[in-house]
């Protein structure tokens, strides 16, 4: 995606530099953290690159029935895969499906393999991993045709679109109607609380919560419906989904496997949103990062939460703090400038004077501390109060700020925003209002040069400023123990207000310190990877 | 304590320029392909709906399938507002400097209010706009009371989770946001969340419970089982003032 390159704000190269430094220094103890412990969901994922799928006939996937019986015959400390392909090896079972179905009956004894028996239990995984790995490295391949054939779109900001119904067999076509008619990315929301569910949904779904459950076979089926979609317009629609939650490292795996396009994935969101343990939610993000990386997958950071809490004006800096922090463990995991969708938001009160000067002071900041990624620019919610014809305005200026300023990425919105979901006629109307847009002033970048000192450029130098003062206020949490800068502030309400202990929220019963002889080969080689 | 006196009855028609001249708008979509059919289909539901004379202004193809109308028209319908039935606010509404005054010397100390989203429920803009200092609309929300302490256990706090923070807290009053609706959630969430508190609490010890989302009917408190819910647009002065006057000065808590 071509980003704009020329500055047109003139922030010091010695502050910005500064910024991103104290962020490498932050997010350092949080890397060392992670890669000291695994996760029972790390550990499925990698059963899962291995070729485990399917759930028994309650639903519970087979990946969860063999994770819990081998913790439970001899814990998750070496990681899942000795006793795994251990048992394999002794003859338990032919493939992972039927060692799942007997370790669930209890007919399968688990044991932690010494010696020669240990080096060719690992072997053995690496070459089952292995196999999953190149599955993705194909479907990435293939998104590459695809696109060389079809073509991206022909202009930025990318039209982002949501389709949500709960019934993927209603989303498909929507999806299809919705690309028809101007969307270039499609995301299929999930449903409500999909996010706290420590296991994947299987199968085709039909009832969801304000959303669609993300599972291996919707993410397959609306994937080929935009192929269809892709052939008859020329152009390739991009698929997003949600590696968030108790789950990123498996969704992540199965976006890679079903290759999706985009996936919302951000550092902290889980931790502050949903409550989710801040360790689990570290030692998960990196490994589902490490695995878009290697699919080609643009990721969405969610910083626009931020401010649909706090205010957006008081709360600017935590926003760019966010940004850098992502940055920074987006590029230790492996992922690339253009696979950094760095979130932002036009939630700025619309009766605050200055208030669409002081988002574009925002947006270019985002835009400037990072020329090379495609910034993911989200439209007003907060102040969207049911007056639709107020919100259809708020929303064309939402429009005018994204191209004034070169975003790469631009979720539409709806008038109807917290009234319902978006009805036929409001998609068609937010497109239209995206269209005039873009016709009417999408060139205006070129002739956009902010006063050197005007409210502007001030509002974004003085964001920057606060932004590295709250960046060493983090580093002032530092105590001996790791992580304690950067843990110690989200628990105190460093962030969104929100207190979030270390050692609270959920998911922490399903994290494990490594044990000395822990093997993983999904993370070697994710970890090995260029 | 005293309702407000109700309005003098009086009949209105909607209105658009000139005083009864009964003009209101419309939008809607029709799965019928663009043309003079769907016009034409457009004027019949207009008139049905009561509407007449009726004006399609603006038709829009919206794929080949479906149009969209914005249908301008006279309807005949009179308004008695003689008939129509509102929960009006029936407690003073106090500054927070009266508020803390009437707590501390009530109360003898500070009044312990304790909320979140329950269920599957992530929107926390309700509760944070009642709970946060930040408030709403220029309102100063909970925490920026003195004699008010807030705990705010945020998103998707399970019921039990919530009863147990509850007793923890020693919760005065216990308010709970509910935004998402689909399968009524919000309306069994909060049935749920009241049956819980009855359950755990005895009768006299139970606190205030208070229900609010955009998409709540006032005078559904009895159904829910709660002592209070709060709809659309409610300021953080309105429940602390509600607050205030069921624990601290009206005396009749639930």
């Amino acid at each position: 995606m071509p980003a704009r390159s020329t500055p047109v704000l003139d922030l010091d190269p010695a502050t910005i530099r500064r910024a991103r430094s104290l962020a490498r220094k932050v997010g350092r103890p949080v890397v060392r953290m992670a890669k000291q412990h695994t996760t029972v969901s790390v550990e499925r994922a990698t059963l899962r690159m291995a070729g485990l799928g399917g759930a028994d006939p309650d639903g519970t996937p087979w990946a969860n029935r063999l994770l819990d019986t081998v913790r439970g015959d001899v814990g998750l400390e070496h990681g899942v895969c000795l006793p795994v392909w251990d048992a394999l090896l002794r003859g338990e079972a032919g493939d992972l499906a039927e060692l799942a179905g007997k370790a669930s009956v209890g007919s399968v004894r688990f044991r932690l393999p010494e010696g020669r028996d240990a080096t060719r239990a690992a072997a053995a995984a690496d070459k089952a991993v292995g196999v999953g790995l190149r599955r993705i490295d194909a479907r990435r391949r293939e998104r590459e045709r695809l696109v060389k054939r079809w073509g991206d779109p022909e202009q930025t900001p990318w039209v982002y679109l949501i389709v949500a119904t709960g019934d993927i067999y209603e989303d498909m076509p929507q999806a299809q109607q919705a690309a028809r008619a101007g969307a270039d990315v499609i995301a299929v929301i999930r449903s409500t609380g999909q996010s706290l569910l420590d296991f994947v949904p299987e199968g085709p779904t039909r009832e969801g919560y304000a959303g669609t459950y993300a599972t291996q076979e919707n993410f397959r089926l609306m994937r080929a419906a935009l192929d269809e979609s892709s052939k008859e317009l020329g152009r390739y629609v991009r698929l997003t989904n949600y590696a968030s939650g108790l789950c990123m490292p498996e969704i992540a795996t199965l976006a890679g496997l079903e290759r999706l396009d985009m996936m919302l994935n951000d550092s902290m969101y889980g931790i502050l949103f949903r409550d989710i343990n801040p360790v689990r939610t570290f030692v998960d993000q990196r490994f589902s990062r490490q695995v878009h990386a290697r699919a080609g997958i643009i990721i969405n950071t969610g910083e626009d939460n931020y401010l649909t809490t706090a205010d957006a004006v008081d709360a600017a800096h935590t926003v760019t703090v966010s940004q850098l922090l992502n940055e920074c463990f987006a590029k230790e995991a492996g992922l690339a400038d253009w696979q950094l969708g760095l979130g932002h938001a036009f939630e700025i009160d619309p009766d605050v004077p200055d208030s669409f000067r002081l988002e574009l002071a925002h947006a270019l900041l985002a835009r400037q501390l990072f020329p090379k990624a495609p910034l993911k620019w989200m439209p007003p919610t907060r102040h969207m109060s049911g007056d639709v014809f107020r919100g259809y305005l708020l929303d064309g200026f939402f429009n005018l700020a994204g191209m004034l300023t070169g975003q790469g990425i631009l979720l539409v919105g709806m008038m109807t925003e917290a009234v319902v979901t978006p009805w036929l006629s409001d998609r068609d109307l937010a497109l239209q209002n995206v269209r005039y847009v873009r016709n009417a002033a999408g060139g205006l970048a070129e002739d956009f040069h902010p006063a050197p000192d005007g409210l502007i450029a001030r509002r974004a130098r003085r964001v920057l400023a606060e932004s590295i003062d709250l960046l060493e206020r983090i580093l002032d949490h530092a105590e001996p123990d790791f992580g304690a800068g950067l843990l110690a502030a989200i628990a105190d309400g460093t962030f969104g207000l929100m207190r979030r202990p270390a050692d609270g929220g959920r998911g922490l019963d399903g994290v494990v310190r490594l044990a000395p002889g822990y093997v993983n080969p999904a993370r070697d080689l994710l970890d090995g990877a260029p | 304590m005293t309702a407000p006196t109700p309005a003098p009855a009086q009949i209105v028609r909607p209105y658009g320029d000139t005083t009864g001249d009964g003009m209101v708008q419309l939008s809607f979509t029709l799965p019928v392909p663009h043309g003079k059919l769907a016009e034409g289909s457009a004027l019949q539901l207009a008139g049905k709906m009561g509407l007449d004379p009726a004006m399609v202004v603006h038709a829009k193809a919206m794929g080949p399938d479906f149009t969209f109308f914005v249908v301008y028209g006279r309807v005949q319908h009179l308004v008695d507002t003689g008939q129509v039935v509102v929960i009006e606010r029936d407690y003073p509404l106090l500054s927070p400097r009266e508020a803390n005054l009437a707590i501390r010397k009530g109360l003898r100390r500070r009044l312990i209010v304790i909320g979140g989203c329950i269920g599957t429920d992530a929107h926390t803009v309700g509760i944070d706009a009642i709970l946060n200092i930040k408030g709403f609309a220029g309102d100063k929300g909970l925490e920026y009371y003195r004699e008010i302490k807030v705990v705010n256990l945020g998103a998707q706090v399970s019921v039990p989770q919530l009863v147990e923070s509850a007793r923890e807290a020693r919760a005065d009053a216990v308010l709970v946001s509910q935004v998402v609706t689909q399968r009524d959630a919000h309306v069994l969430g909060a049935k749920e969340m009241s049956a819980a508190f009855r359950e755990a609490y005895p009768a006299e010890q139970r606190p205030v419970l208070v229900v609010g989302g955009p998409r709540f009917d006032e005078q559904m408190a009895a159904e829910l089982g709660v002592d209070r819910v709060f709809g659309r647009g409610t300021t953080p002065g309105e429940v602390a003032s509600f607050l205030v006057h069921a624990l601290v000065t009206g005396g009749q808590a639930a």
